[in-house]
């Protein structure tokens, strides 16, 4: 029994230099396992004499106690350096650049008309498409353009031998709303329009928006008060000064050519506005009797206004795109700046 | 339109600068497209004349002029101009003049020698001094320019050109008067209109007139004037008045009557008498009569022309432009003056189906004033008389209808006035605008009987006289009123997928949108039609866009293959919009697809993932994402059969058995014949088709645990995935949760035509744990079937 304090050394020296869990459990098994040194000294127990048996058994079990002990601590330990150790080795560089996937983007046409209709449907307009081949009446006759009118010369049009046409604007959208539907109307139409007609500041194919609404009492001062809040909103500004000349167009009258104050120089001049200060965005007026008329709307008892505008000449302005061509080379390095 | 500021000045001079006038003119309509000074602001050139010309003693090419410029002495100039002679009068710039060249530098003139003979000056062209004048050699002045004078005021150079934009429907601003009235509308100034004086008629030859073209000519009004001279100059200041319109001279007559066009907006004809037959009928030309112009081209006329002809032959393209057979010229000594009116509807589209259009076409298009003919005539005899002599015979005057000057009484109701411009104007404002604008305006009970002049032939509804007062009162006294908007709750269809979904989609896939042309290049097209007949445009705009798009495929190659180019290997591209197609049963179908095209690497090339290149089933995957979108769709691919596509790498995308879609790797063939040199996937889907879902519908979650069962099943090679899925669907099992496939395997440890396929199947009930045994049934039962099915052998 003398040699009890010595296991009892040995023992704690042995769990303090472990340096794994399985270096301790050894140490355990050697200490406290079937065959071990402290199992060992129980067993030699019926050898003592009966009266010191139970002194002794008191210290050996005791002496196991303070081994399990120090066994569970040292094992804490060893579990904490081994997490701080797989940290440690875990550790990567977060500054290498993540798994790309790839995103794509919308042509910054697609993406002008999805925010002009998002301006247009929260004023209550709703967006409708047309046919791109159209037949002759829906795209002239009944905007009130009859044959041979000279005003079929300020389209450009590319024709079908059978006599359809391309579209030259997205006005017959407007005709095709109003023989579907009766007034009220507030409705916008997107699409492709096209012109025979290519240089630096034309192609033969490009965008227009066209709105119309038609009520018991539109006139042309309600026109003017959407316009002035679509461009504010387009363009995010508080105070966008526009101002609105006559011109002419066969199915609008009065009719009007609408600018907006330059939004690259403010009005003061610049290239972008050939140093005008102003900047023709817009072709506008009262829908003439004669469209209302022939779509079956009482020009008695309706009035409305429709307006028509540009596409790319919006992206232009917005996203400082200098060349109208660059829209349709559909070139990555130019359509990827959109992203 | 063309408009000398000093001529217009003359009839109407308001005091205003003329940046002004123009600004007025373009809020009311007239849109001032630029104006132009006619000569550039040079300094010191002065009338000069040639008193003495000498060789220049060391130059073959240069001459020593002494020049009189009415100062003390003569000055010396040496010039390399050839067409000098003693006593003309030149324009001299003298030492220290400055003359702005084009690039906006200053050339000055100073003392100099030229070869060592001195030089005080230099003789200008009209170029030089920023004039546009056709006329080459030294700028002309006239014989009695006084010596010394600053040239700028001899030939009225302080002038401006106002090139003005006039809509078809002003036709009165078509003429110097038209745009004096519209400005002393504007201004509140009063016109002075041009004094036409009626000629003595000195002759008495008459030509009969017939008319049988009723509907297209309904006056024809002329005179035979004899004994013109056609050889005198035309005189410098009408030459100037032509120039500043854009007009060049001809012969006297010719400029006489095109003056007249622009100063009164009347175009006349000037036909040689004694080359006309006996009288002239107005009337429509025999299909297949020939006709030789002017400009001496020979057209081949319709029937639906109107033509000015004698008793033999087609004198003339009425309203348009003469013939050459009857044309005045320098031995013309009898002339008939022709001046009509044509209608618009009769001329509109004519000249241009004649590949023509004249300054005479283009008012008769748009109307001229009914008023006007013999006025015109007037005017013109009265100016050919001056100055290249003659006698004037009585003016024919032919009318077809008496009322072609009557204007219609318009009623103009305040009310309405209001109603459409959302303002009230004073009924005294009312009354005045109109009063200028030339009308007669009369009260009555609503509002006021308007009747416009005769040359606001435009005016005819009471929208029209609307218009009027709102652009003369101003539209910016029109305020900008954001109206009260009744707010429109719209029923989203939620079994509506809209574009931008498919839009999202595609984009956190990683493709990019294009917009290409509609029309594209017969040839690309062809090669992607899958049969389909080209919609050919009659009047292309070249070769390259000369068709319709039968499907987005053609823009989408042009766009990978113009990318490639430019050093872009990854290319991911798409696209939505209209294609063409004729068909026998609907005729012409116009529908929205969406496509893409996608070519390169999977990945961008990065550390962390290795490279891989794009196959079919990357595209079919996107597609499938697609579909997706179409919650509740039964769609099916198929083995397809498009000829632009690999056949062995290609299939048709069905919905409920219909074709709607391709997919698939674009035919090796094609991809030289499209300049792509490499592996390009396609798909496109009728758009329509995948917008329609079913609303989700919600199941309960099981709370039990799933069963999950692999199988490797060796199969032919021939035997289709499609098979497989299809015995699985025929042994239908409503424990059967979900089933996938995890690897495809054919090579070492198979017979060379067979493959094997893995497959996890997964069960589970809502109500129950599952027993071992009852899964083990249907497994075994899904076994017999595949083995007899599809012959598959199982390995255990």
């Amino acid at each position: 029994m003398q040699d009890l304090e010595e296991l009892k050394g040995a023992a704690e020296q042995a769990i303090a230099a472990s340096s794994s869990l399985v270096e301790l459990d050894e140490i355990r098994v050697h200490y406290l396992g079937k065959k071990g040194e402290l199992t060992a000294q129980l067993k030699q127990l019926g050898k003592l004499p009966a009266g010191e048996r139970r002194e002794a058994g008191q210290k050996i079990n005791q002496l196991k106690q303070e081994v399990n002990t120090a066994l569970g601590a040292r094992k804490e330990s060893l579990a904490e350096l081994a997490l701080k150790q797989r940290l440690e080795q875990e550790r990567i560089d977060i500054t290498l650049p993540g798994r790309r996937l790839g995103t794509g983007g919308l042509h910054p046409v697609t993406r002008t008309i999805q925010r002009i209709e998002s301006i247009f449907v929260q004023l209550g307009f709703d967006v409708a498409e047309g046919p791109e081949i159209e037949d002759d009446f829906h795209n002239f006759t009944a905007l009130n353009i009859p044959e041979h009118h000279p005003a079929r010369a300020m389209h450009d049009t590319f024709y079908f031998d059978d006599g359809s046409l391309l579209r030259t604007h997205t006005s017959p959208v407007q005709v095709r709303v109003m023989e579907d539907q009766k007034p009220p109307i507030r409705v916008i139409a997107p699409g492709r329009v096209y012109r025979c007609d290519s240089d630096i500041t034309h192609t033969p194919m490009f965008h227009q928006v066209e709105g119309l609404m038609v009520d018991k009492d539109v006139s042309f001062a309600d026109l003017k008060g959407i316009l002035d809040a679509f461009f504010k909103a387009f363009f995010e500004v508080d105070e966008l000064p526009t101002r609105f000349r006559n011109s002419f167009f066969p199915f609008t009258e009065p009719s009007a050519e609408t600018d907006i104050r330059c939004v690259h120089c403010e009005g003061k001049g610049c290239k972008v506005c050939s140093h005008t200060g102003w900047l023709e965005v817009m072709g506008c007026g009262m829908v003439h009797p004669n469209v209302l008329d022939m779509a079956n709307i009482d020009s008695e008892k309706y009035t409305g206004f429709a307006f028509g505008f540009g596409v790319e000449r919006l992206a232009m302005l917005r996203y400082g795109i200098d060349d109208l061509r660059i829209f349709f080379d559909n070139d990555l390095r130019f359509l990827r700046q959109f992203n | 339109m063309k408009v000398s500021e000093q001529w217009l000045r003359e009839l109407v001079n308001p005091a205003l600068d003329i940046e002004t006038i123009a600004e007025k003119l373009t809020f009311a309509g007239v849109e001032l497209e630029g104006i132009d000074p006619v000569a550039s602001a040079f300094t010191k050139v002065v009338v000069g004349e040639i008193t003495a010309i000498e060789q220049h003693p060391d130059a073959d090419r240069l001459k020593v002029c002494q020049v009189d410029v009415a100062t003390d002495e003569t000055i010396q100039i040496v010039t390399n101009v050839t067409t000098i002679a003693v006593g003309h009068k030149v324009p001299v710039a003298l030492v220290g003049a400055r003359l702005p060249e084009a690039d906006g530098s200053i050339f000055k003139i100073k003392k100099s020698k030229l070869r060592g003979v001195l030089s005080q000056g230099m003789f200008c062209g009209a170029e030089t001094l920023g004039i546009n004048d056709n006329r080459s050699g030294l700028l002309a002045l006239p014989d009695d320019a006084t010596l010394g004078m600053d040239v700028r005021e001899v030939a009225q150079l302080d002038d401006c050109v106002l090139d003005l934009d006039v809509t078809p429907n002003r036709a009165d601003c078509l003429s110097i008067i038209g745009v004096a009235r519209e400005v002393g509308v504007l201004t509140e100034t009063d016109v002075t209109m041009p004094t036409i004086v009626t000629a003595p008629v000195e002759a008495d030859d008459l030509f009969s007139v017939s008319i049988t073209a009723t509907e297209a000519c309904q006056r024809y009004a002329g005179r035979i004037i004899k004994g013109v001279d056609n050889t005198v100059a035309t005189p410098e200041w009408m030459l100037t008045k032509l120039q500043r319109a854009g007009l060049r001279s001809l012969s006297v007559i010719v400029d006489i009557t095109n003056f007249v066009l622009i100063e009164l907006g009347q175009p006349m004809h000037a036909f040689d008498w004694d080359k006309v037959g006996d009288g002239i009928t107005v009337r429509f030309a025999e299909e297949g009569e020939k006709l030789t112009l002017l400009d001496d081209s020979m057209i081949i006329l319709k029937a639906n022309t109107t033509v000015i002809a004698d008793d033999k032959q087609v004198l003339a393209l009425a309203g348009i432009m003469g013939g050459l057979a009857s044309s005045v010229t320098n031995t013309t000594q009898d002339i008939l003056l022709e001046s009509a009116y044509f209608s618009p509807e009769a001329i509109a589209g004519k000249a241009r189906s004649y590949g023509l259009h004249t300054d005479s076409s283009h008012r008769f298009e748009r109307g001229v004033s009914a008023d006007l003919q013999v006025q015109a005539l007037e005017r013109a005899t009265q100016l050919i008389l001056e100055i290249c002599g003659g006698m004037a015979a009585p003016t024919v005057d032919q009318q077809v209808a008496n009322d072609l000057q009557y204007c219609a009484t318009i009623n103009l109701r305040k009310q309405r006035i209001s109603r459409v411009l959302g303002i009230t104007i004073d009924d005294k404002k009312v009354v005045d605008i109109l009063t200028r604008l030339g009308c007669e305006v009369i009260d009555n009970t609503e509002g006021w009987s308007v009747t416009p002049p005769v040359f606001r032939f435009d005016i005819s509804l009471e929208v029209d006289l609307i218009e009027e007062l709102a652009r003369i009162y101003g539209y910016d006294k029109i305020p900008a009123t954001l109206r009260d908007l009744k707010p429109k709750i719209v029923q989203a269809a939620e079994q509506f997928v809209p574009i931008t979904a498919f839009y999202s989609l595609l984009l956190s896939r990683d493709y990019q949108e294009i917009v290409s042309y509609s029309f594209v290049d017969e040839k690309f097209e062809s090669l992607l039609a899958n049969g389909c007949k080209p919609i050919k445009l009659a009047n292309p705009l070249s070769a390259e866009l000369a068709v319709m798009r039968s499907s987005l495929w053609a823009g989408l190659l042009k766009a990978v293959a113009y990318n490639l180019k430019r050093q872009q290997s990854r290319v991911r591209l798409f696209e939505t919009g209209l294609t063409f197609v004729n068909t026998p049963e609907e005729g012409l179908v116009q529908r929205k697809k969406i496509a893409g095209a996608i070519t390169g690497t999977i990945l961008n090339s990065q550390w962390a993932e290795p490279e891989r290149k794009i196959d079919f089933y990357d595209l079919k995957g996107d597609v499938e994402a697609l579909l997706n979108e179409a919650i509740g769709g039964n769609f099916d691919f198929v083995i397809g059969s498009h000829p632009s596509l690999h056949p062995g790498q290609s299939a048709e995308i069905h919905k409920d058995g219909k074709l709607i879609g391709h997919l698939g790797a674009l035919h090796p063939n094609l991809e030289k014949g499209l300049g792509l040199g490499r592996a390009v996937y396609v798909f496109e889907i009728d758009v329509a088709e995948i917008q329609q879902c079913s609303l989700p519908k919600c199941n309960k979650v099981s709370n039990y645990p799933s069963v999950q069962r692999d199988m490797s099943l060796q199969v032919n090679n021939t035997v289709t995935f499609a098979e497989v899925r299809s015995v699985i669907e025929k042994n239908h099992s409503d424990q059967l949760l979900d089933y996938y496939l995890f690897d495809s395997y054919s090579g070492d440890g198979l017979e060379a035509d067979k493959k094997s396929l893995a497959l996890s199947l997964i069960f589970q009930d809502v109500s129950r744990t599952l027993e071992e045994a009852e899964v083990s049934a249907w497994v075994d039962s899904l076994v017999q079937q595949f083995e007899q099915e599809i012959g598959a052998t199982f390995r255990h």
